[in-house]
C-alpha cells in the first residue's frame, strides 16, 4: 500500500527553481533516506509534503489528501496524516517536554487530557526521555531535545513522519540510537522520510536512498549502492 | 464655534506654555529697565489676552495696569506668562517682578508674599443654567451637585467650605472658560467666580443666568516675590495716585467695568494703611504645617485611589485595546494593516496632554463624556498605541520555526496564538508592560486638565492652600511610590516563576 506519492513536483523559491518535477512514492512501514549536498532541495521537498510550503507544479498524495499546486494547505486532515521533526528541533519553549508532546492531541485529535498525557509519557519512555518529561526545553541536551520532538511528532500518530537533518545534534552513539528507533517506528507501520547528507547513517537504517541533485532525482537504489 | 475654537486653542497655548515656561524663566527678574510682570493670558478678556487683530499684542485691563505702573516707575512693560493656578508659586520664586492677573487678595497671599493695595472689587457670583433659576439660588440649593471654579481662588475656598456645610461637589478647572462652557453642557450644575469672569462667561454661552445677590466680595491686588516691599510700597504709592487722577477709573471705564463699588473701594484705600484691607478667608493658612497635613491626608489618599483606579482601569483598557491592535497589526489585511500603523503613529506622535483636551473639550460638541470616563478612555487609547507595539514586538519575536512546528502538529492560527505565540508573546511583555503601567501611574496626573482631582492636582490644592510644596509633595511621592513598587515586585516575582518553569 502507498502512503505516499509525490509526482512531477516543482517548487520554486523567489525566481529559483528548487525541484524540477520530482517524482516518487514510499510504502507504509518503508524508511526512506533523501541525501544530497546542501541545496539541492531536500528541506523544501520536506516543507512541501508537510504543507508549510505551497508546490509550483504536480501533486502529493498522503493517503487520501491531496495537495496541488496553486491550492491552499490549510488542511486539517494533512496535518493529521504527516508529521514533521525539524532539524532544530523547535519545541515550544514556554512549555515543559511533556506538555508539548500531548499539546496537539489535545487540541487537534481532541484526545481526553489524562489519556493524551499518559500516551505523552509512554512515548517519552519509548524514546529514552521519560526521566524529562518535566523538564523545559533550555533544559535538555541536543538529543533530548529532539527525541522529545520525535515523540510529539509521533503522537499526533502520523502515516508519514518526516525528519530534516536528524543526526545533526547527535553523537555516534546517539545516531545508533536514534536509528533503532526509526526502524522501530517504520515496523509499526509509519513511513518515514529523512532528508540527511550523514551517509553512514543512512546505510545504518534506511530501506531505500534517493539522491537528489540540481533540483532531481539522480540516483535511487538500496542504501549498499551509494 | 468661533470662540471655543479660540478658547481650545488658548487652552494649547497654556498647554504647551505650562511646558516651557519653567525652562524658559530660569533666570530671577532682573528688574534692570523692565517691569517683568506675569499673568496668564488665558484668562482672556478683560483681564490679559491676545489681541484678536494683532495676536502678538497682549490687551485686557491688567496689561494696562501694567503699564500704568511700568511708566510711573520708568521701566518698560514685559508679560511672563504663567499659569494662573501657579502664579503664586512663580511670583515666591522671583520669575517676575510683579503677578497682576485678576489676582485675588487673601490672608495666605498676604502671609506668603508682598501683596499691593486692592486696586478692584468683585462680587463672587453663582451662575446656573436659565431652567435652573428658581431652584439653584444658593450654594445650600445645590448638595450632590457639582459646582465648578478655577483652581487656587477666593471662590474654591467658598466651595470647599459649602462642601462641609451644603454637601457641594466642588470641581477645579485650570482657566476660566471651561467651567462656563461646561455649565452649558451640563456637565456642572454651577459655576462659582467673580463677577468679572460671570459676566463674560453668561455672554459667550447662552442659557446661563447670573444669580443675585452676590455670595462675597474680594479684591484683585498685584503679588511680588517675599521680601520685595520696596517695590510693593512704590507701587503701592503709584496706585493710589491712579486712584486720585482717575487714571485707574479710566482704564476701568474702558473695559466696561466701571461700577459703584469702585469709588468707594478707592475711598477706603486712601483713607487707610494697605493691611487693614485684608478680607476673612476659609483657607487654611493660619494652620501649621502639621495640622494642616493631618486635614489634608484623608483628601491625598481619596485621591491616590482616584489615581490607582484611573490607572488600572486604562490600563485594562490599553492592554485589550493594545492587544487587538497587534494581533491585526500581524495577522490582518493590508489595509487593516495601514490604518493601525496610522492610528498608533499619530497616537504615538502627538502629546497625551493634547488628546485629553481634544476627548474632553474638543468633542464636547458632539459628545458630551464625563470627565473620569474621558480621562480612562483618554489614558487608555494612548496607552493602547504603546501597548500594542510591546505586543507586536513580543509576537514578531516568537520563533517562527514554533509556528511552524505547530502548524504541521495540525494547530489552527487561532489556536497556535493562543496555546504557543501568545504565551510566550506575553512573558516577553511582561516587563515593558510593567514599565508602562508605572509610567501610566505617573502620567495620569495629566487627566486633572480635564478636572479629574487625582492624587497630584489634589497635592497642588494643599500645597497651594498652605503655601509650601515640602510636606505635600513629600507626601505625595510616598503614595506614588507605595503604588508602584509593589507593582514592580510582582512582575519580577512572576517573571522568576516562569523562569523555573
Amino acid at each position: 500500500m502507498i502512503t505516499l506519492d509525490v509526482r512531477d513536483v516543482t517548487i520554486e523559491r523567489g525566481p529559483r527553481i528548487v525541484l524540477r518535477g520530482v517524482t516518487f512514492s514510499a510504502g507504509r512501514g518503508e524508511l526512506l533516506a533523501l541525501i544530497g549536498v546542501s541545496g539541492t532541495g531536500k528541506t523544501s521537498l520536506l516543507r512541501a509534503i508537510s504543507g508549510l510550503d505551497p508546490i509550483k507544479a504536480g501533486e502529493i498524495r498522503i493517503g487520501d489528501v491531496q495537495i496541488r499546486a496553486g491550492r491552499t494547505l490549510r488542511l486539517p486532515e494533512l496535518h493529521r496524516s504527516v508529521s514533521m521533526v525539524f532539524q532544530f528541533h523547535h519545541l515550544f519553549s514556554h512549555m515543559t517536554a511533556l506538555q508539548n508532546v500531548w499539546l496537539a492531541p489535545v487540541h487537534v485529535l481532541r484526545q481526553p487530557r489524562a489519556a493524551a498525557e499518559r500516551r505523552a509519557r509512554q512515548l517519552l519512555e519509548m524514546l529514552g526521555v521519560g526521566s524529562r518529561a518535566d523538564a523545559m526545553p533550555h533544559e535538555l541536551s541536543g538529543g533530548e531535545a529532539q527525541r522529545v520532538a520525535i515523540a510529539r511528532a509521533l503522537a499526533v500518530e502520523p502515516g508519514v513522519l518526516l525528519m530534516d537533518e536528524p543526526t545533526a545534534s547527535l553523537d555516534h552513539a546517539r545516531r545508533g540510537d536514534l536509528a533503532a528507533t526509526l526502524l522501530q517506528v517504520a515496523a509499526q507501520g509509519c513511513t518515514v522520510v529523512i532528508a540527511t547528507h550523514d551517509t553512514e547513517f543512512v546505510s545504518a537504517c534506511a530501506h531505500r536512498v534517493m539522491m537528489l541533485n540540481d533540483g532531481r532525482i539522480a540516483r535511487e537504489g538500496k542504501p549498499a549502492e551509494f | 464655534m468661533d470662540r471655543d475654537l479660540v478658547s481650545f486653542r488658548s487652552a494649547l497655548i497654556v498647554a504647551v506654555i505650562m511646558v516651557v515656561t519653567p525652562l524658559a524663566s530660569p533666570a530671577r527678574a532682573q528688574s534692570g529697565r523692565e517691569l517683568r510682570w506675569g499673568g496668564d493670558a488665558e484668562g482672556g478678556a478683560p483681564f490679559v489676552e491676545a489681541d484678536p487683530k494683532d495676536p502678538a499684542r497682549l490687551i485686557g485691563f491688567d496689561v494696562e495696569v501694567a503699564e500704568l505702573l511700568a511708566r510711573d516707575l520708568s521701566r518698560s512693560p514685559r508679560f511672563v506668562q504663567v499659569p494662573f493656578t501657579s502664579l503664586e508659586a512663580s511670583a515666591a520664586r522671583g520669575d517676575f517682578d510683579i503677578g497682576l492677573s485678576g489676582i485675588e487678595d487673601s490672608p495666605a497671599r498676604r502671609a506668603r508674599l508682598a501683596v499691593t493695595v486692592p486696586y478692584y472689587e468683585f462680587r463672587e457670583i453663582l451662575t446656573v443654567r436659565d431652567a435652573d433659576r428658581p431652584r439653584f439660588r444658593t450654594l445650600a440649593d445645590l448638595r450632590e451637585r457639582r459646582v465648578a471654579t478655577l483652581g487656587a481662588t477666593l471662590a474654591y475656598d467658598m466651595l470647599v467650605a459649602a462642601q462641609a456645610m451644603y454637601g457641594i461637589i466642588p470641581v477645579t478647572y485650570e482657566d476660566d472658560v471651561h467651567p462656563y462652557s461646561d455649565l452649558a453642557l451640563g456637565r456642572v450644575d454651577a459655576v462659582v467666580l467673580d463677577y468679572v469672569l460671570a459676566e463674560r462667561g453668561v455672554s459667550r454661552n447662552r442659557g446661563l443666568a447670573n444669580q443675585e445677590p452676590a455670595l462675597g466680595v474680594g479684591h484683585y491686588v498685584g503679588v511680588l516675590a517675599p521680601g520685595g516691599n520696596e517695590l510693593r510700597d512704590r507701587i503701592d504709592e503709584i496706585l493710589r495716585q491712579a486712584m486720585r487722577d482717575g487714571r485707574l477709573e479710566a482704564i476701568f471705564r474702558r473695559w466696561g467695568m466701571w461700577n459703584e463699588d469702585q469709588p468707594r473701594l478707592y475711598a477706603r484705600v486712601l483713607a487707610s494703611s494697605a493691611t487693614e484691607m485684608v478680607p476673612a478667608s476659609a483657607g487654611a493658612a493660619g494652620l501649621d504645617v502639621w495640622e494642616a497635613t493631618r486635614r489634608y491626608a484623608p483628601s491625598l489618599v481619596r485621591a491616590a485611589v482616584i489615581t490607582l483606579l484611573v490607572s488600572c482601569v486604562a490600563m485594562v483598557l490599553a492592554v485589550v485595546v493594545g492587544a487587538l491592535i497587534a494581533s491585526g497589526r500581524v495577522y490582518g489585511p493590508r489595509p487593516l494593516k495601514g490604518l493601525l500603523t496610522a492610528y498608533v503613529e499619530v497616537i504615538r506622535g502627538t502629546p497625551l496632554l493634547l488628546q485629553l483636551f481634544v476627548l474632553y473639550f474638543g468633542l464636547a460638541e458632539v459628545v458630551q463624556l464625563p470627565a473620569l470616563l474621558a480621562a480612562l478612555i483618554g489614558l487608555g487609547l494612548n496607552y493602547a498605541a504603546y501597548e500594542s507595539e510591546i505586543y507586536r514586538g513580543a509576537l514578531e519575536a516568537v520563533p517562527q520555526g514554533q509556528l511552524d512546528a505547530a502548524r504541521t502538529l495540525g494547530l489552527t492560527d487561532r489556536q497556535t496564538l493562543a496555546l504557543v505565540r501568545g504565551p510566550q508573546a506575553f512573558r516577553l511583555a511582561l516587563a515593558p508592560m510593567t514599565n508602562d503601567f508605572v509610567a501610566l501611574l505617573k502620567d495620569s496626573s495629566l487627566v486633572s486638565v480635564i478636572t479629574v482631582v487625582e492624587l497630584t492636582k489634589q497635592t497642588s490644592i494643599f500645597a497651594a492652600n498652605i503655601g509650601t510644596w515640602l510636606v505635600p509633595g513629600a507626601l505625595c511621592a510616598g503614595l506614588y511610590l507605595v503604588m508602584s513598587l509593589p507593582l514592580a515586585r510582582l512582575a519580577r516575582r512572576i517573571e522568576k516563576g516562569w523562569r523555573r518553569g
